[in-house]
C-alpha cells in the first residue's frame, strides 16, 4: 500500500510544494498543528471581492500533510470564498488520491483543510458573524 | 541463528501475538519502549482471576475475596523484592508511571515547594516528567531548570554541581529519567543521587524505561522516589508503581481520596489509612496488578542481567547495520554501556511518519514522532524521529527485516 500512498504526485508536491511561503499583506493568517505527529501548517489568504486572490502555505511535517496542503492551495486559488468554504473532506482526499488512509494518517491529509476552514471562519467573523458561526457549526473539522 | 544467550525461540513461543502474520508477513514488533507484548502466563493469570476468584479486595471475609487480596498483595511483595525496597509499604500501585509522578508532584510538591524554589529536570524528560512540575511551579511561583544535554544526549554533571553549589538553598527536588525514552541514553543516576544528597536534596527517578531493562536496586541507589509502569515490562496496562521512602510517604497527604484510603471517617474529620493504602483510594485495578506478578516471575526467570546483555547485543548489531546506510542519522550515545535498547534515527529527509507507514507495509511496527519529548526534539533541532526499541523476544533476523525495509524506503523516496 505504501506504493499507493507515496505515488509520484504526492512525492512531487512534497519535494516541490506549490504556493509555499508567506503573503506579507494577507487578510488572514492562521496556524494549526497535529499534536499526534507534529505536522504544522500556516495558511495565508488574500481575499478580493469575495474571491481568494492568493493563498500560500508554510509548514513542516510528513509528505502527506505537506503535499496535501500544496494541492489544496491549487484547489482554491482564484475560487470564490463560497466555493472554498464548502469543500468537503472527501473532496480533498479524492483530489490527493488518498481515500484509504487509516485514522492516524487521515489527520495528516486533512490538516491543511482544517486550517483553511479555520482561516475562513476567522475572515468571516469580522464581516459576517452569522456566516462564521454557521461555518463553525456545520464543520466537523473542529 | 540465536541472537544471544537468551533462548529467543523458546521465549517467542510464550507470546501469542508474535505468531501473528499480517498480509502473510511475520509481525516484527520494534516498539517496546512504548509498550511490550504479554506472555501467555500474564494473560492466563488475568483470565484465571476473572474466571475463578473475581472479588473486591481488602474488605470482604469470604474465601475468594481473601484469595484476591492475597494475590494482589503478593504482587506488591514481588515488586518490593524486584526493586529491593525495604518494605511493601513503600510500593504504591497507580494507573501508570505518569500517575505516580503526578501523585508526588501533588502530594509531596504542594507541601514542600514554596515560592522561589527550584526544581531540576533535564532536556530529555518525557512530558510526564515535565508537565506536572510545570503546573506545580506555576501554582507555587517556583522555578524549573533544565539540565542541558550534549550532542550525544549526555548530561553535564558539572552543570548540576554548579546549580547545587550556587542555589543550594533553593533547590528542592531533582527529577530525572534514568533512561531516555527517545534516545535510550542511560544517565549516571547513582552519581547524581550522591551529588544531590551531599546537599540534602531528594531525587525522583523516572524509571519507566530503565526498570524494565536494567537491574534496579532502590536500596543501593538511595533515591527518594521511583516511578515505573507494568506494561513496559510484560505486564498489563493500567498498573503503575510508585516507590517512595517510607518516612517521606508517611509525611505526605493523600492524592486521590475515597474508600480504602481511610481508617475512620466522621462528619468533621477523617483518619487516613496506613501506607501504602493511604494512596490507593477506591477499587484498584485488581486483575492487572495480579497479572503483573506473572510478568515479574517471567523477568526473574530470565534474569535482568541476561536481558540487558541481550539488548546490548541487538543494539550493537542494529547500529552496525544502520551505519552502513549513508542516508541515516542516529541520535544518542554510541557507547553501548551508556544506552539501552532504543535507537532514534532519521533516514534522509523522509518524515518519520512516512517511514513508519512504509515499514508498516512490511508488518514492522516502529514508533515515529516526538515521543512525548518535544523539549528534546527542539534541542536536537528536529520535529520528530523514528525509533526502534527492543526487548527479550526480538532477534537479529527481525533487525535484518527492518534494515531491508529501510532500503525500500530509500528507493521509494529516491534518497
Amino acid at each position: 500500500m505504501s506504493d499507493d500512498i507515496y505515488r509520484e504526485i504526492i512525492l512531487d508536491h512534497y519535494r516541490n510544494p506549490r504556493n509555499k511561503g508567506k503573503i506579507d499583506n494577507a487578510d488572514v493568517v492562521i496556524h494549526d498543528s497535529n499534536p499526534l505527529c507534529g505536522d504544522q501548517i500556516d495558511i495565508y489568504l488574500k481575499v478580493v471581492e469575495g474571491q481568494i486572490k492568493d493563498i500560500k502555505f508554510d509548514g513542516k511535517g510528513c509528505a502527506i500533510s505537506q503535499a496535501s496542503a500544496s494541492m489544496l492551495t491549487e484547489m482554491v486559488m482564484d475560487k470564490p470564498l463560497t466555493t472554498a468554504k464548502d469543500i468537503s473532506k472527501d473532496e480533498v482526499l479524492e483530489n490527493i488520491g488518498l481515500t484509504n488512509l487509516g485514522p492516524a494518517r487521515i489527520k495528516c491529509a486533512l490538516l491543511s483543510l482544517k486550517v483553511l476552514k479555520m482561516g475562513m471562519v476567522k475572515y468571516y467573523s469580522d464581516k459576517e458573524p452569522t456566516t462564521a458561526e454557521k461555518m463553525e457549526k456545520d464543520s466537523n473539522l473542529f | 541463528m540465536q541472537s544471544s544467550e537468551l533462548e529467543t525461540n523458546k521465549i517467542r513461543n510464550d507470546f501469542p501475538i508474535l505468531t501473528r502474520k499480517i498480509n502473510g508477513k511475520p509481525f516484527v514488533y520494534l516498539d517496546n519502549a512504548s509498550t511490550t507484548q504479554k506472555p501467555l502466563s500474564v494473560i492466563n493469570k488475568i483470565v484465571n482471576y476473572y474466571s475463578f476468584y473475581n472479588s473486591n479486595i481488602h474488605r470482604a471475609v469470604y474465601d475468594i475475596a481473601e484469595e484476591a487480596t492475597h494475590a494482589y498483595e503478593l504482587t506488591r511483595q514481588k515488586v518490593c523484592k524486584f526493586i529491593n525496597a525495604n518494605s511493601p509499604q513503600e510500593i504504591i500501585f497507580t494507573r501508570n508511571a505518569t500517575e505516580a509522578i503526578n501523585l508526588v508532584s501533588y502530594s509531596w510538591g504542594r507541601k514542600n515547594i514554596q515560592k522561589g524554589d527550584l526544581i531540576i529536570l533535564s532536556e530529555q524528560e518525557h512530558h510526564s516528567n515535565i508537565v506536572p512540575w510545570q503546573i506545580l511551579a506555576k501554582e507555587k511561583n517556583a522555578k524549573i531548570k533544565y539540565l542541558k544535554i550534549d550532542k550525544t544526549g549526555n548530561l553535564n554533571l558539572n552543570e548540576l554541581e554548579a546549580y547545587l553549589n550556587s542555589n543550594n538553598n533553593n533547590i528542592k527536588l531533582i527529577s530525572l529519567c534514568h533512561m531516555s525514552n527517545a534516545l535510550g541514553n542511560i544517565i549516571p543516576i547513582d552519581k547524581i543521587i550522591n551529588m544531590a544528597h551531599a546537599y540534602g536534596i531528594p531525587v525522583f527517578v523516572d524509571g519507566a524505561q530503565s526498570v524494565p531493562h536494567l537491574t534496579t536496586d532502590v536500596n543501593s541507589l538511595d533515591c527518594e522516589f521511583l516511578a515505573f509502569s507494568a506494561h513496559k515490562m510484560l505486564g498489563p496496562t493500567g498498573v503503575g508503581i510508585l516507590y517512595g521512602k517510607k518516612n517521606i510517604l508517611e509525611e505526605m497527604d493523600p492524592f486521590i481520596c475515597g474508600g480504602d484510603m481511610i481508617k475512620e471517617v466522621h462528619k468533621e474529620k477523617t483518619l487516613f489509612n496506613d501506607l501504602p493504602y493511604k494512596f490507593e483510594a477506591g477499587t484498584p485495578n485488581i486483575a492487572d496488578v495480579i497479572g503483573f506478578s506473572s510478568a515479574l516471575d517471567y523477568l526473574n526467570e530470565i534474569g535482568m542481567d541476561n536481558i540487558r546483555n541481550h539488548e546490548i547485543e541487538l543494539t550493537k548489531y542494529a547500529l552496525e547495520k544502520m551505519s552502513e546506510l549513508k542516508q541515516i542519522k542516529v541520535y544518542g550515545d554510541v557507547n553501548l554501556q551508556n544506552r539501552g535498547g532504543i535507537i532514534s534515527f532519521n533516514l534522509g529527509d523522509i518524515h518519520p511518519h512516512d517511514l513508519a507507514t512504509i515499514l508498516n507495509e512490511d508488518c514492522i511496527a516502529i514508533r515515529s514522532g516526538h515521543h512525548c519529548a518535544q523539549v528534546l526534539m527542539e534541542k536536537l533541532e528536529v520535529s520528530a524521529t523514528s525509533r526502534v526499541s527492543f526487548y527479550i523476544y526480538n532477534t537479529k533476523e527481525e533487525i535484518n527485516i527492518f534494515i531491508n525495509a529501510l532500503g525500500k524506503a530509500i528507493k521509494l523516496f529516491q534518497l
